[in-house]
């Protein structure tokens, strides 16, 4: 029997064929792959794992693709940084950051998704795909959709960052750049998508794209020995990440791979699009849309797909949810690399700045084991911080300038 | 007032396979009651037993979301648009839980 016995509605349970489709055509419910778990327990171990590839396929047997990997070879496998300084800012004792800033090729955790999409879009025949997207997956769609010469369409909001908009033409994709935000980029995509006969991928391949996402949650847990973090703290754009690493570290529990998941889940928001922790801090169970306005444009999702799944991830786990504004955004941007030396996007400064709030009230305490996803490079989102680096000092290139600049600058200091 | 309403891949077997229809409706929820009219049981696919929109299903009129307007009551002129469009969740771990034997 195969690994993939269908898809299946998340809400009215009706199953569907492992096709291109991503909603119950009955109750409008978002479709899930079914697996076939005995299967997989067998064919699974922590060996099996440690002996697979350096990469996000190490774990192909939990991932939605029939045959062996054919794009995104090199994804994933990210480090886990032990972030000792950061922690002893916060008043933490045990604090690691999954580190997607470096992922391969894009410098994005979207380049996971992207690996399995991708793969199962050419399993199912595709030849050309295509994006809806804040700026990071289209990066990634774009480098692997010309290394596995599909052809390509990305669709972005038309005010994003230069270096997003860079990162993708450099792949000679087709970028169309939406006059809307992301909803509207994301609306009229839905709309394309069912005209015409392309894998987009956070579209009618979104339930196999998502799950690319839980590769996050297994490294966690083999890269901390085979465990399961105390807490956990995830930026929400759609939603879907926070619930694919929830479901993750669930699989690994219930295939016996790590010990009972107790592990708490946290979201943050950047506060101009906070449309999830809105819902949590006034206990709603439905989400509210909201126009996004906050310079982490990778997270300005103002009616997030998955977040009413994210925010019961949050409640059942015992979690919480924070938002950050623009100036705390830079901050946990300028603290993290100035501790760390990671340069993170605007996201991660949301993350680090709400997990230090969720310190301070309590809510992660001081000896929980947590772990924070880092999840795009700071190079992409320069202009967030240029105006909080300060400049280089100017001097001759002479002896005397350089002890001159030195002593000024030493008399600043004083 | 003579709307178009985008019908999305899901319905269109309730509409003959059509993709855009037009309709008479003051506002959105008297266009949907009409659409079932016309094309019965698709009511019941939009609206869930309270008469509320599913949760999974947005509503645009011209390109904007009615939860930004005023829901069912937004009312509508002659010549305006009116998108059905799935969400499209990826939905998560809910089943995780619960295991075949």
């Amino acid at each position: 029997m195969a690994k993939i016995k269908g898809l299946k509605c998340r809400e009215c349970k009706k199953e569907y064929p492992a096709e291109p489709l991503h909603v119950c055509e009955f109750c409008f419910g978002p479709l899930e792959v079914n697996y076939n778990y005995n299967e997989i327990r067998e064919a699974l171990s922590r060996d099996t794992i440690t002996q697979g590839p350096k990469s996000l396929w190490r774990y192909a047997a939990l991932l939605p693709v029939e045959g062996p990997p054919t794009v995104g070879l090199h994804g994933g496998l990210t480090p886990m940084v032990k972030a000792d300084r950061l922690a002893r800012a916060l008043g933490l004792d045990a604090l690691y950051l999954k580190n997607d800033t470096v992922n391969h090729p894009t410098l994005s955790f979207k380049d996971r998704v992207v690996a399995v999409a991708l793969t199962r879009a050419k399993e199912l025949g595709f030849d050309t795909v295509a994006c809806a997207s804040t700026g990071n997956l289209a990066n990634s769609v774009s480098a692997h959709a010309a290394q596995a010469g599909l052809n390509c369409y990305v669709f972005i909001p038309s005010d994003l960052e230069a270096a997003k908009i860079l990162g993708n033409l450099i792949y000679k994709p087709r970028v169309v750049a939406v006059e809307g935000n992301y909803d509207d980029v994301n609306r009229l995509c839905s709309e394309i998508a069912s005209e015409y006969s392309w894998a987009f991928v956070n579209i009618n391949i979104r339930p196999y794209y998502a799950e690319g996402s839980k590769t996050l949650a297994y490294e966690t847990a083999e890269q901390l020995g085979w465990r399961s973090p105390d807490h956990v703290v995830v930026p929400i754009a759609s939603g879907s990440l926070l619930t694919k690493i929830w479901k993750g570290l669930k699989e690994f529990e219930q295939l016996e791979l790590i010990p009972h998941v107790k592990t708490r889940v946290s979201g943050a928001q950047a506060e101009g699009c906070s449309p999830v922790a809105e819902a949590f801090k006034v206990k709603r169970d439905f989400i509210k849309p909201v126009k996004p306005k906050t310079i982490a444009k990778s997270l300005a999702i103002g009616n997030p797909a998955d977040g009413y799944y994210a925010l019961k991830t949050v409640k059942e786990t015992g979690g919480s949810i924070e938002t950050a504004d623009d100036p705390e955004i830079v901050d946990g941007i300028t603290l993290l690399a100035e501790t760390e030396g990671i340069f993170a996007e605007t996201a991660g400064g949301v993350t680090v700045a709400v997990l230090k709030k969720l310190v301070q009230q309590g809510k992660i305490r001081k000896g929980d084991v947590t772990v924070a996803y880092i999840t795009g490079h700071g190079l992409k989102t320069q202009e967030a911080v240029m105006q909080a680096v300060g400049e280089p000092v100017r001097i001759q290139p002479s002896l005397t300038s350089f002890e001159q600049t030195v002593k000024n600058l030493k008399r600043r200091n004083d | 007032m003579s709307v178009k309403v985008r019908i999305p891949t899901p319905l269109r077997s309730l509409t003959a396979g059509q993709s855009v229809v037009e309709i008479n409706g003051k506002d959105i929820g008297e266009v949907i009651d009409l659409l079932d009219k016309q094309y019965p049981g698709i009511k019941t696919r939009i609206c869930d037993e309270e008469n509320q929109i599913r949760r999974f299903v947005n509503i645009y009129v011209n390109e904007e979301d009615i939860r930004f307007k005023q829901g069912q009551a937004t009312a509508l002129k002659e010549g305006d648009e009116v998108s059905i469009i799935p969400a499209i969740a990826g939905g998560a771990g809910e089943e995780v839980g619960r295991w075949p034997a």
